[in-house]
C-alpha cells in the first residue's frame, strides 16, 4: 500500500462527507451570504470556534 | 511536516501541464464554492488551502518542533511558531481593539478541566505525531497514521463538545483578555520570554532558523491575518470536525438535544446549515487539500506505507478519540488555543502551552511503549 491509497481514501471520505451535507443541509443561497471581508461589514462575528466558552450547564 | 514525502524520488514528479491543470481545477472549486456558499465561503477555503500549502511545503508543524525542543534540545521550531504568533498578535490585537463587534478572538476560560484537557492533548499529538492541524496535514499527504486518527479525532471532538458544558462548571476563571496597546506589549514580551528561555535550554546554534521556518512563519502569520480580517474569527480546527459528526449523528435519526452545547441556538442552526457556510469546515477541508496538492506535486504519494503493529494502530485510534475530546475540553488545540488565543490575547492561551508542552514531555516517552517506535 503507497501513501497515494491513503490520499485517495481521504478524499474519498471528504467528497461524501460533503456530498452528504448538502443533500441534508439546508440549501445554499449565495444571495444571503455575508459579505466577503467581515472586517468592515457591520456585521457580528457569529462563527463557531473551539475557544467559544459553552452555554452554562443545565 | 512528513519526512516520507521530502525524501521521495522525483522520477514520478507530475508534468509542468498537469500541475497547471489541477492548478486551474483547484481554483475552479474555490470558485464554484464561492458561487454557491457567497465569497467568503470560497475566500476562506482558499486561506484552508494556504495553511495546507504552507505547513507541508515548508515541512512545518507543532508537534515535530516541540518534540525536538525536548529530545534534542533544538529550539528552532519552537521560535519559528512564536515568531508566527508575535507577527499575528501585532495585526489582531489592534484589529480587535478597533473593531471588537466585527471582529472576535480566541478567548476562553481557564478552569481545571481546560487546563487538563491541554495536559492530555498534549500528550496524545505526541503518540500520534499529529496535533490538531498536524493530522489534518498528515491525512491529506498520504500519512496512515493520520488518516486513521482524523475520523476519531473527529468523533473525540464531538463527544467532547457535547460534555463541555459539564466539564466546565466543574471549575472556570472568568475569561481573562490582553487588549489594547499593554496587551500586545505583554504578549510580545511574553512571546520573547519564552524564546530566551527555550535558547537557554536549547542547545547551541538553535537560534538560527532554517529558511523554510522563516518562510513558514511568515505565511502562516499573513495568512492567519487574512482569516482574521475575512472570516472575523480567529483560525481554529477542532469545532469543525466535531460538526461534521454531529451533522452524521443527526442524519442518522440521533438526538442531540439531550447536549447544551449542541442543543445551543448558533450550533443547532450550524448543524443544520450547510458545511460549506462553516468557517472551521471551510479551513480544514483546505487544509487537507492543501497538503494534498504538495504531496502530490512533490510525488510523494509514490512512498509506501509502514508497517505497524497492531497495538500500535489501537494506539492512533485511541490517540485520536483523546486528541478530538480534550482538545474542546481546553478549548481548542495547538491552532485555536495556543497559536490563535496568544495571538489574539487570551490568558488561556499561555496557560494551555504550559499544560500542553508538560503533557508532550510525557507522550514523547509513551511512544515506545505503545510500539510506535523502536525503545532506546
Amino acid at each position: 500500500m503507497r501513501r497515494v491509497h491513503v490520499a485517495m481514501l481521504v478524499g474519498l471520505g471528504i467528497l461524501g462527507l460533503v456530498a452528504l451535507d448538502q443533500l441534508q443541509s439546508d440549501p445554499l443561497n449565495p444571495y444571503t451570504a455575508p459579505p466577503m471581508l467581515a472586517l468592515g461589514s457591520g456585521l457580528a462575528a457569529t462563527g463557531g470556534h473551539c475557544a467559544a466558552p459553552p452555554p452554562p450547564a443545565r | 511536516m512528513t519526512q516520507a514525502t521530502a525524501h521521495a524520488a522525483p522520477s514520478s514528479a507530475p508534468g509542468a501541464l498537469l500541475r497547471a491543470g489541477v492548478m486551474v481545477l483547484v481554483a475552479a472549486l474555490v470558485m464554484a464554492v464561492a458561487l454557491s456558499a457567497g465569497p467568503r465561503a470560497g475566500a476562506i477555503l482558499a486561506i484552508g488551502l494556504g495553511f495546507g500549502l504552507a505547513l507541508e511545503g515548508f515541512r512545518f508543524g507543532f508537534t515535530g518542533p516541540w518534540r525536538r525542543m525536548i529530545l534534542e534540545g533544538d529550539a528552532s521550531g519552537l521560535l519559528a511558531q512564536l515568531l508566527a504568533i508575535g507577527i499575528v498578535a501585532c495585526a489582531a490585537l489592534p484589529l480587535l481593539a478597533a473593531n471588537g463587534a466585527e471582529l472576535k478572538g480566541a478567548h476562553a476560560p481557564i478552569g481545571f478541566a481546560m487546563v487538563g484537557g491541554a495536559f492530555v492533548f498534549g500528550a496524545a499529538m505526541q503518540v500520534v505525531l499529529g496535533c490538531g492541524s498536524g493530522t489534518l496535514v498528515n491525512a491529506g499527504s498520504g500519512n496512515a497514521i493520520g488518516a486513521m486518527a482524523l475520523p476519531f479525532f473527529a468523533i473525540g471532538s464531538f463527544a467532547g463538545a457535547y460534555h463541555l458544558s459539564w466539564w466546565t462548571a466543574l471549575g472556570s476563571l472568568p475569561v481573562a483578555t490582553l487588549d489594547g496597546t499593554g496587551g500586545l506589549a505583554i504578549t510580545l514580551a511574553g512571546l520573547a520570554g519564552i524564546a530566551a528561555l527555550a535558547l537557554r535550554l536549547g542547545r547551541k546554534g538553535s537560534h538560527r532558523l532554517p529558511a523554510r521556518y522563516w518562510g513558514a512563519a511568515l505565511a502562516l502569520a499573513v495568512l492567519a491575518i487574512l482569516h482574521l480580517v475575512v472570516a472575523g474569527q480567529p483560525w481554529g480546527v477542532v469545532y469543525g470536525l466535531g460538526l461534521w459528526v454531529a451533522k452524521a449523528v443527526v442524519a442518522v435519526g440521533g438526538d442531540l438535544s439531550g447536549s447544551v452545547f449542541w442543543s445551543a441556538p448558533a450550533n443547532a442552526a450550524q448543524v443544520e446549515a450547510s458545511l460549506l457556510t462553516d468557517v472551521t469546515s471551510l479551513t480544514d477541508l483546505g487544509l487537507i487539500g492543501g497538503a494534498a496538492l504538495v504531496a502530490w506535486w512533490r510525488a510523494g504519494f509514490a512512498s509506501p506505507v509502514g508497517v505497524l503493529p497492531a497495538r500500535a494502530w489501537v494506539a492512533v485510534i485511541v490517540a485520536g478519540l483523546v486528541l478530538g475530546y480534550s482538545s474542546r475540553l481546553a478549548f481548542g488545540c495547538n491552532i485555536g488555543a495556543f497559536f490563535s488565543g496568544v495571538a489574539t490575547g487570551s490568558a488561556h492561551g499561555w496557560v494551555w502551552f504550559i499544560a500542553a508542552f508538560a503533557g508532550s514531555w510525557v507522550g514523547i516517552r509513551l511512544r515506545p511503549a505503545l510500539g510506535l517506535e523502536a525503545r532506546k
